[in-house]
């Protein structure tokens, strides 16, 4: 389905498409609140660019020396071509320990990778731990938003899947009540779990370190409680320094929700004695889109999810309206990378004003891209029904004879035009737009009367 | 060809040209540390409290299992270090100490020396940490200048309690990990 499509659903239940925009704006507003707060906010951004800049021209080396380093930590790195090898590798492990349930921290990765449905095939229980993505997993759906999994839901649907799933009080919205109730219900998941994984949203080559960030600190009750962890990244996680983490924790929470910091920053650089540690490197397209000189600074982002909060489109037609793992902006110029033909609509569900490009924390250029990719697609799909009209329009403003008569037509006929033709759904600008009253002459005819 | 050979492979073939790798500058901190760690750590749901008020608060709640990791609370700690981690499921509280913190979001590090069990800080039913006043920083430049290249197989910065806003954005303090976070500035 398109995105157009996809959004028509979300918008049906008003109230709710409106709610989810306010609140997803509310967001963006906290996320101001505190920048105004660092002065050197800009500078900050500018160095973090760069920093990751840096970091994609010498790629290579920076893997390599992480693979070094983490390696001499003794932590076990693997390397995956592809979501299907980065997923043989979490089962071969998990085959080993002989392990039939994981829990699993917030990890973007993994979702990309379909990992949770290729373990549950294969007869493993996965339990996801962060609270939002657990509420979706309960209902069988993907995360709508990278920071907020299940932003898309009202709490009285939350109140009935727990009610369901962990025999709460039926009808109970109270978020507290709610919330002691899954910490109850994981706490127990917690304790038995031999094998956890985790993202990564950090690694460090320099001293071969990965950084995991939560508000819940559910990354690590999993990990700490289990004999085995397994970090999950993408090749373009990679910073250079320790040091460069100063920028880069200042900026991740900031402009993700607005907090100064998340409440469990954690630095993992070796296994606890008598445990193991593994570290997966993805590729999966990222040294494609390494190649793709307009695009290769997608690569940079942090997966805060600011462009999202802030964006027109994404906040009035939901995160399942891009239908991709990374949704709005960011997804947006990402996904035509990995499938250009299934992702075609995506890079249209922007009105390029730019704020996304804005609030960037990295300064990735995404409205740019955005641009890029419409001419990418609209090469590859060749001429379009937009392309005929504008070829007509082209005739239209050649010739003033025929300038002058389709105006008197569109005059005569648009008023005698019944709605059903106007708000006729292949009409995509009757949607929720009206005419505006038509003047009874052109400006040439009431130049002529008036002036001259 | 491995994986890790045509991930390199492909990488090394783009033949990109380098691009610079910049300093990072100081910036300016605030002029009252104490003050600006506060405000951050409420903000963060965590609160400032002196040492009489968390002696207080361990002599007139129940709190059965506490464990400390800093000499200035020893005298209530009452339990080991257990062999699995998951035996300090029941840990009403977990007091240890900070080696510093950032003034400016209230991140406090530690690491395995401070520690004795990963799991400590996340496990235990409620968490106090102890740092020393002079070892509030003014931000996380300044934390990462103090960590070094020092070497920890785990490392943190702590900034709060553990929460949550996944239910309609309401927050909710205590999702998984600790329920409350008390900082004792000594």
């Amino acid at each position: 389905m398109s995105h157009p499509e996809n959004a028509t659903v979300f918008l049906k239940d008003k109230a709710r498409a409106k709610w989810h925009d306010e609140t997803l704006w509310i967001v963006r507003e906290k996320r101001d609140a505190t920048i105004h707060q660092i002065p050197e906010w800009e500078k900050l951004r500018e160095l973090a660019s760069q920093i990751k800049d840096h970091t994609l021209s010498k790629l290579d080396f920076y893997l390599e020396e992480l693979e070094k380093n983490a390696s001499a930590n003794g932590i076990k790195v693997h390397w995956a071509e592809n979501a299907e090898e980065h997923n043989q590798i979490v089962a071969s492990i998990l085959k080993e320990k002989n392990c039939k349930a994981i829990v699993k921290s917030k990890s973007i990765l993994t979702e990309e990778c379909h990992l949770n449905p290729y373990l549950e095939e294969r007869g493993i229980e996965v339990v996801d731990t962060d609270l939002g993505e657990r509420i979706i997993q309960f209902l069988k759906q993907p995360p709508s938003h990278i920071v907020m999994p299940a932003i898309h839901l009202k709490k009285s649907d939350i109140s009935d899947i727990f009610h369901e799933k962990l025999h709460t009080e039926k009808g109970n919205v109270d978020p507290v009540y709610l919330t002691h109730a899954a910490r109850l219900h994981l706490r127990e998941k917690f304790l038995q779990a031999k094998v956890a994984i985790t993202g990564v949203n950090f690694a460090v080559a320099e001293t071969g370190e990965f950084v995991v960030c939560t508000n819940e600190g559910n990354a690590d009750m999993g990990v700490h409680l289990a004999d085995t962890h397994i970090a999950c990244m993408g090749i373009e996680k990679l910073i250079p320094r320790r040091k460069d983490l100063g920028v880069f924790l200042r900026l991740l929470a900031r402009s993700a929700t607005g907090q100064s910091i998340t409440n469990y920053n954690s630095h993992f650089r070796s296994p606890s004695p008598g445990k193991e540690l593994h570290l997966i490197l993805v590729n999966n397209g990222r040294t494609k889109q390494l190649g793709r000189e307009k695009f290769r600074n997608s690569l940079k982002c942090i997966r805060c999810g600011a462009c999202m909060n802030t964006c027109p489109i994404y906040r009035r037609s939901g995160g399942f309206s891009y239908g991709s793992t990374v949704p709005g902006p960011i997804g947006s110029i990402l996904s035509p990378g990995i499938d250009l033909k299934k992702y075609s609509t995506l890079p249209f569900a922007s009105t390029l004003c730019g704020s996304c490009s804005d609030v960037c924390p990295v300064k990735i250029n995404i409205h740019e891209q955005l641009y890029e990719w419409r001419q990418e697609i609209t090469k590859a799909q060749g001429s379009s029904l937009k392309g005929l009209s504008m070829k007509l329009a082209n005739g239209i403003f050649k010739s003033p004879l025929a300038y002058r008569l389709s105006g008197k037509m569109m005059r005569a006929s648009l008023k005698s035009l019944p709605d059903s033709i106007i708000y006729n759904p292949l009409n995509a600008w009757g949607k929720g737009r009206n005419l505006p009253d038509l003047p009874e002459e052109s400006f040439k005819a009431w130049y002529k009367k008036n002036r001259s | 060809m491995s994986s890790r050979e045509s991930i390199l492979a492909a990488i090394k073939g783009l033949k990109l040209e380098e691009k610079p790798l910049p300093d990072i500058p100081d910036f300016e901190i605030a002029d009252d540390l104490l003050a600006a760690f506060t405000n951050s750590l409420n903000a963060n749901k965590g609160t400032v409290a002196t040492k009489e008020e968390v002696e207080k608060l361990i002599e007139e709640t129940t709190f059965l299992k506490i464990y400390s990791a800093s000499p200035a609370f020893e005298q209530y700690s009452n339990c080991q270090i257990p062999k699995h981690p998951a035996d300090f499921a029941d840990l009403d509280l977990a007091i240890i100490e900070g080696q510093f913190a950032s003034a400016e979001n209230a991140a406090i590090w530690l690491d395995e020396s401070n520690l004795d069990l990963r799991a400590l800080p996340f496990i235990t039913a409620h968490l106090v940490i102890v740092i020393k006043k002079e070892n509030i920083l003014g931000n996380m430049h300044q934390a990462y200048t103090r960590i070094g290249l020092t070497n920890s197989g785990f490392g943190i910065f702590i900034a709060g309690p553990s929460k949550t806003a996944d239910i309609e954005q309401s927050l909710v303090v205590g999702a998984h990990g600790a329920m409350s976070l008390r900082v004792v500035i000594l």
